[in-house]
């Protein structure tokens, strides 16, 4: 049994908001990089321009990359021999409370979704526990923009929908969420399980390395032909028109019921943000 | 349409004429002064004039940023400043041209009931990258709360910006750039699922 004190947790995450606000993911740098080339629009080009200039930016500033500084998603995998000294959603708050409020990122979350009152700290977080075999406890901090959360989809489809009707519903959700979910995208699909395993899923999917395909070959082909098919609405960057609206589309897949093939789709923008520590 | 080449320079204080020559695909460096209101600053203007009949702001001629800012670190009037989605406002538009609103700043699609008014108001729809907040925000110079502090995020901000990029989406004789772009850019057959005319 291992001890892992909540003050290292609350810790750890400030630093991980800080990371994930601040820094984009080469694996994105990597892609925007090679999108331009394949870009037909000269505003579109211009637009990929401006977004990895706004990385390099935030970056040599440490500044947030988006002003939309999130809801934080916390998933933390806590290994079954660890043991917590201390309250672990407390010390993920608390985490989130002084990184936003020390480093200036926007306050965006309201206590109660009708009453609407900004809750001033950014908390509560939304967090996602996972026990695991071991006494590792990892932590990976999501800061989700609701540009991009707004436009996501969940579809209850039937055995009988196949392949095909998944891929339609994925490029269905990208196309009626045209401009406003700050494309080029990062599509994250959850394929499976119950429908709120597959929302999960596709949460989670998001934070694959970018463009890294399934290992499963059939969900690697229904990968590569749902990008095909939203690069081919014309969407572009900032849907002002073009080739590139998504950057990667990463399928996770679960058992699911006889009677069900229930597909989640999680729309990243382009600052898809994420940052993971190990305690 | 006729997008023209080049930036072109338009202060926030530009007249009915000249905002009526843009053309949707024009590219923009916009100077001068914006009001920054968003989702509960526009909730909040319209419920407080329909309690008091009167209106808190002086919108007339206005710019609207559809923003909530990253305030200022290290000097920085706010540290990253990008555009929201605009059409979460659509439902407030129609008060906001009355009151004398010209252009809006923002992203996203709007209503065909915004479009339709801000071609009888005249008024145009302009796009800023969203997502580029930190890019964005090194081109505003200074930033004071004008209304309802305790909205915290979303307080009505007046925001001075030089030369600010954009991109004119809706023109003020309804050229529509999203749609547009997506014409002429989509290979994906119009009719299939997710196209400009499919489901």
């Amino acid at each position: 049994m291992r001890v892992v004190e909540a003050s290292e947790i609350t810790r750890a995450i400030e630093g991980l908001a800080y990371d994930a606000n601040c820094r984009l993911g080469d694996d994105v740098m990597a892609r925007i990089a090679e999108s331009a080339s394949a870009e037909a629009s000269p505003i579109g080009r211009e637009t990929l321009g401006i977004i990895a200039e706004n990385a390099r930016v935030a970056a040599a500033r440490g500044v947030p990359i988006c002003q939309d500084t999130g809801m934080a998603v916390v998933f933390a995998e806590v290994g079954q021999d660890v043991r917590i000294n201390g309250d672990f959603a407390s010390a993920v708050n608390r985490g989130v409370s002084e990184a936003y409020r020390r480093r200036g990122f926007r306050m965006s979350v309201v206590g109660d979704p009708l009453l609407r009152t900004n809750t001033g700290d950014n908390t509560p977080a939304v967090v996602h526990c996972e026990l695991v075999p071991g006494d590792g406890l990892k932590v990976t901090f999501m800061p989700k923009g609701f540009g991009s959360e707004n436009m996501g989809c969940v579809r209850m489809l039937s055995p009988s929908d196949g392949e095909g009707g998944v891929v339609r519903a994925v490029v269905e959700c990208v196309g009626a969420a045209g401009p406003n979910p700050c494309p080029p995208l990062i599509v994250g699909v959850g394929l499976g399980g119950t429908m709120d395993k597959a929302v999960l899923l596709a949460k989670k999917a998001l934070l694959r390395e970018c463009g890294r395909h399934s290992h499963l070959p059939h969900v690697k082909a229904l990968e590569e032909k749902a990008l095909r098919l939203i690069n081919g609405l014309g969407i572009g960057p900032a849907g002002t028109g073009g080739n590139v609206t998504a950057l990667a589309v990463h399928v996770e897949t679960y058992p699911t019921h006889i009677a069900g093939l229930p597909v989640a789709v999680s729309l990243g923008c382009h600052a898809n943000r994420h940052a993971t520590a190990w305690l | 349409m006729g997008a023209k080449e080049g930036r072109i320079r338009v202060s926030t204080s530009a007249g009915a004429d000249e905002l009526a020559g843009l053309r949707a695909g024009d590219r923009l460096l916009i100077s001068g002064s914006f009001i920054v209101a968003r989702d509960a600053a526009h909730r909040r203007l319209q419920d407080n004039l329909e309690a008091t009949g009167r209106l808190d702001l002086d919108l007339d001629g206005a710019f609207i940023y559809y923003c909530g800012p990253c305030p200022g670190v290290g000097g920085m009037a706010v540290s990253s400043a990008g555009p929201t989605t605009s059409g979460r406002m659509d439902a407030y538009t129609g008060l906001m041209l009355g009151a004398g609103v010209k252009a809006m700043v923002g992203k996203g699609v709007r209503s065909p009931e915004t479009a339709s008014a801000m071609l009888r108001h005249g008024a145009v729809y302009l796009g800023a990258v969203g997502g580029a907040g930190a890019y964005l925000a090194e081109r505003v110079t200074a930033v004071e709360t004008v209304a309802y502090a305790d909205l915290l995020s979303e307080a009505v901000l007046r925001m001075e910006v030089r030369d600010f990029p954009a991109v004119v989406l809706l023109d003020a004789v309804g050229g529509d750039l999203y749609a547009e772009a997506r014409m002429r850019y989509g290979a994906t057959p119009p009719d299939a699922p997710g196209g400009p005319l499919g489901r």
